[in-house]
C-alpha cells in the first residue's frame, strides 16, 4: 500500500500543512465515501422499509446492502448486524437489554481499567441496578489485560466479560480469543469493544466466537452517526428491545404489541440511512487496500516514531510495546494541554486528555496524556514533522521555565 | 510560527511556578465553588470571603495546565480588595476579552490583561476562564 497515493483520496489533505495524528478519535474521510453519501442525497434520499414506491425500494436495498457488507466484513450473518448511532450506543444496547434482563445480585461482570467509558459505564449502571458485582481484571505491569490475570477473576459467578479488543489509550491488542474461550467455559458471554480494532485489523467473529462486538463508522473512514452491534443470533433473539417506536414492531394492539425479528426489533425510527450506506463505502475502501496492510503500515510508523522520541530528553512514553499505531506520552513537567497548544500551532492535530478512559489515566498515575495515532494516510514525513515539533516544544517549555 | 511564546513568557509562568493565595481554608465565612472540566481534567476550587461589599480574600486550589492554574492565581491577586461591583465588572470584562467579544477597555484588568493572547487559542479559552467562572459562582452563592 502506498500512503502517498492514498492521501489523494482525502480532500481534507489538500491542505499540505495539515498533519493529522488523531485517527483514534476519528479518521479522515475519503472521497469514495463522501461521494456515496452525496449519491444517496442526490439520487434516492428517501426513507427505508416504508414506501411502496420504487425510490424507497432502492433506498432500502442500499441500506440493507450496507448491512450485508458489514456482516461480510466481520464474517457474521446478515441478521446478526444491528445498526446503531455508534460504538457507544451499541455497547449500551447490550448492557441495557442483555445486562439488565439477565443479571442478578448473585452474578459478576468482569471489566478492566483499560476500557473506554462507553464500555465500563454501561456495566457500572447494570451493576447499580441489578446489584451484580463489577470485578476488575488486574492489569499487568505494562497496563495490559493478560489471559493469566483474567483467569484470576473468572469464576462460575461471571456472567459477562466486557473488554476492549484494542485500547484507545495504550494501543495494546487484547488476547480476546483465549479469553472468550475461557469465559465460555464458565458460561459467561463476552462483549468486545472493537472501536479501535475494526479500522485496523481483520475481525472474524466466528473464529473469535465472541457473543457481542461493537464498533463505529467514523473511526474507519466512514461517516459519523453510524455504528454496529454484532450479536449472536440466538442471544439477540432472546433480548428485549430497549427503544420502542416505528418500524420495530409487528402487530400493535391497545395494550401490547409484538416485535419484528432481529435485527429490526432493535432499530426503531428512521435509521441513519446515508450513514449506513457510507459505512458500506468505507468498508469497500478499506478492503481494497487490505486491513492487514494498513495495520502493518501504522505499526511501522509507530515504531519509527517511538525510536526517535526516545532520543529526545524529558519524553515519557507509556506504551512503548504497543502492537498498533498508538503512542501515549508526555513531556516531563509539562501539562498535556500546554503541550498540545504548541503542536496545534504547528498544525499538528493530536489528542491531549484522558481520552474518555479515566480509569487507565488514573492507573498510569498521571493527570492526562498526549496521544498520537496513525492511519493509512500518514507518512514518514508526518512522523518527522511531529518529532521535530516535539523537540521544539520540549525546548520551548523548558526555556520558559517548565 | 508559534504565538505561544509571548503568552508564556509573561506573567503566566511566574504565577504557575509561584502561585499566590493557593490552598483552601476551612472557614464558614468563605463561599466555596468547585468546577471541573471533565473533558480535559482541569479541576479548580475557589473560595471567596466577602465582608461589607468587599472581596476580603480569595483562595484557590486545584490541578490543571499552566493557563488554568496561573489564571486562578492572577484572578485572586486582581480581585482581592475590590468591591463586589468592581470585581464583577472586571470578571465579565475579562471573560469578554477571552472570548473575542466586545469589552470595555477602560476597565483596569491589571495582570489579567496578559491572557488576551489566549483568545488566539480558542481551544484554551476554557482553561483561562474556569477560575473566574468559579469566582463568579462564589458571589452568586452569597446573594
Ligand atoms: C475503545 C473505544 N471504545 C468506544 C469508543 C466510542 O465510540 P463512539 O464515540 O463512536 O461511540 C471509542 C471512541 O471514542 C473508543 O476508542
Amino acid at each position: 500500500m502506498n500512503p502517498y497515493e492514498l492521501r489523494k483520496d482525502f480532500p481534507i489533505l489538500n491542505d499540505e500543512t495539515l498533519c493529522y495524528l488523531d485517527t483514534a478519535a476519528s479518521s479522515l474521510k475519503p472521497r469514495q465515501v463522501i461521494e456515496r453519501l452525496d449519491e444517496y442525497y442526490e439520487k434516492y434520499g428517501v426513507n427505508v422499509h416504508r414506501g411502496v414506491y420504487n425510490l424507497s425500494y432502492v433506498a432500502t436495498e442500499m441500506y440493507e446492502e450496507a448491512r450485508r457488507k458489514v456482516s461480510d466484513f466481520i464474517h457474521a450473518k446478515f441478521d446478526e448486524i444491528i445498526f446503531t448511532r455508534g460504538a457507544s450506543s451499541a455497547l449500551n444496547l447490550v448492557a441495557s437489554s442483555y445486562g439488565l434482563n439477565h443479571l442478578t445480585s448473585e452474578d459478576e461482570i468482569i471489566v478492566s481499567e483499560l476500557e473506554h467509558h462507553s464500555q465500563v459505564l454501561p456495566w457500572q449502571n447494570v451493576s447499580h441496578i441489578t446489584k451484580a458485582k463489577l470485578v476488575y481484571i488486574p492489569l499487568d505491569s505494562e497496563g495490559r489485560i493478560t489471559v493469566e490475570n483474567v483467569k484470576k477473576v473468572l469464576s462460575n459467578k461471571t456472567k459477562v466479560v466486557a473488554i476492549n479488543y484494542i485500547s484507545n489509550v495504550m494501543g495494546y491488542i487484547t488476547p480476546i480469543k483465549e479469553i472468550i474461550s475461557l469465559a465460555h467455559e464458565v458460561g459467561a458471554v463476552v462483549v468486545i469493544d472493537a472501536a479501535q480494532a475494526a479500522p485496523h485489523k481483520t475481525i472474524d467473529v466466528v473464529d473469535l466466537d465472541c457473543d457481542f462486538l461493537a464498533f463505529s463508522g467514523h473511526k474507519m473512514c466512514g461517516p459519523t452517526g453510524i455504528g454496529v452491534l454484532f450479536g449472536k443470533k440466538k442471544l439477540l433473539d432472546n433480548m428485549p428491545p430497549i427503544e420502542f417506536g416505528g418500524d420495530m414492531n409487528d402487530n400493535v394492539n391497545l395494550y401490547d404489541a409484538s416485535w419484528k425479528d432481529v435485527p429490526y426489533k432493535f432499530e426503531t425510527g428512521t435509521p441513519p440511512i446515508s450513514e449506513a450506506i457510507g459505512l458500506g463505502a468505507a468498508i469497500d475502501y478499506l478492503l481494497s487496500i487490505g486491513l492487514d496492510e494498513i495495520g502493518k503500515h501504522e505499526f511501522k510508523l509507530k515504531e519509527y516514531t517511538v525510536k526517535k522520541l526516545k532520543e529526545i530528553e524529558d519524553i515519557i512514553i507509556y506504551n512503548e510495546s504497543a502492537e498498533t499505531g498508538i503512542i501515549s506520552f508526555n513531556i516531563e513537567g509539562v501539562h498535556p494541554h500546554d503541550a498540545v497548544s504548541y503542536f496545534d500551532g504547528d498544525n499538528i492535530c493530536m489528542r491531549a486528555g484522558h481520552h474518555c478512559a479515566q480509569l487507565i489515566i488514573k492507573w498510569l498515575n498521571v493527570v492526562a496524556t498526549l496521544r498520537v495515532s496513525f492511519y493509512l494516510y500518514n507518512t514518514i514525513e508526518d512522523c518527522d514533522r511531529f518529532i521535530e515539533s516535539v523537540r521544539n516544544a520540549r525546548d520551548f517549555f523548558k526555556s520558559v521555565g517548565f | 510560527m508559534n504565538n505561544l511564546e509571548t503568552l508564556y513568557r509573561q506573567v503566566i509562568m511566574d504565577h504557575y511556578k509561584n502561585p499566590r493565595n493557593k490552598g483552601l481554608v476551612t472557614n464558614s465565612l468563605y463561599k466555596t465553588i468547585h468546577i471541573k472540566n471533565p473533558s480535559c481534567g482541569d479541576d479548580i476550587t475557589i473560595q471567596t470571603k466577602v465582608e461589607n461589599g468587599l472581596i476580603k480574600d480569595i483562595r484557590h486550589d486545584g490541578t490543571g495546565c499552566s493557563i488554568c492554574c496561573s489564571s486562578a492565581s492572577v484572578m485572586s491577586e486582581t480581585l482581592k480588595g475590590k468591591t463586589i461591583t468592581d470585581a464583577k465588572k472586571i470578571s465579565s470584562t475579562y471573560i469578554n476579552m477571552l472570548t473575542n467579544q466586545e469589552y470595555d477597555t477602560s476597565v483596569e484588568l491589571e495582570d489579567a490583561i496578559v491572557y488576551q493572547g489566549v483568545s488566539k487559542f480558542p481551544a484554551r479559552i476554557k482553561c483561562a476562564s474556569i477560575a473566574w467562572k468559579a469566582f463568579e459562582g462564589t458571589l452568586e452563592e452569597s446573594e
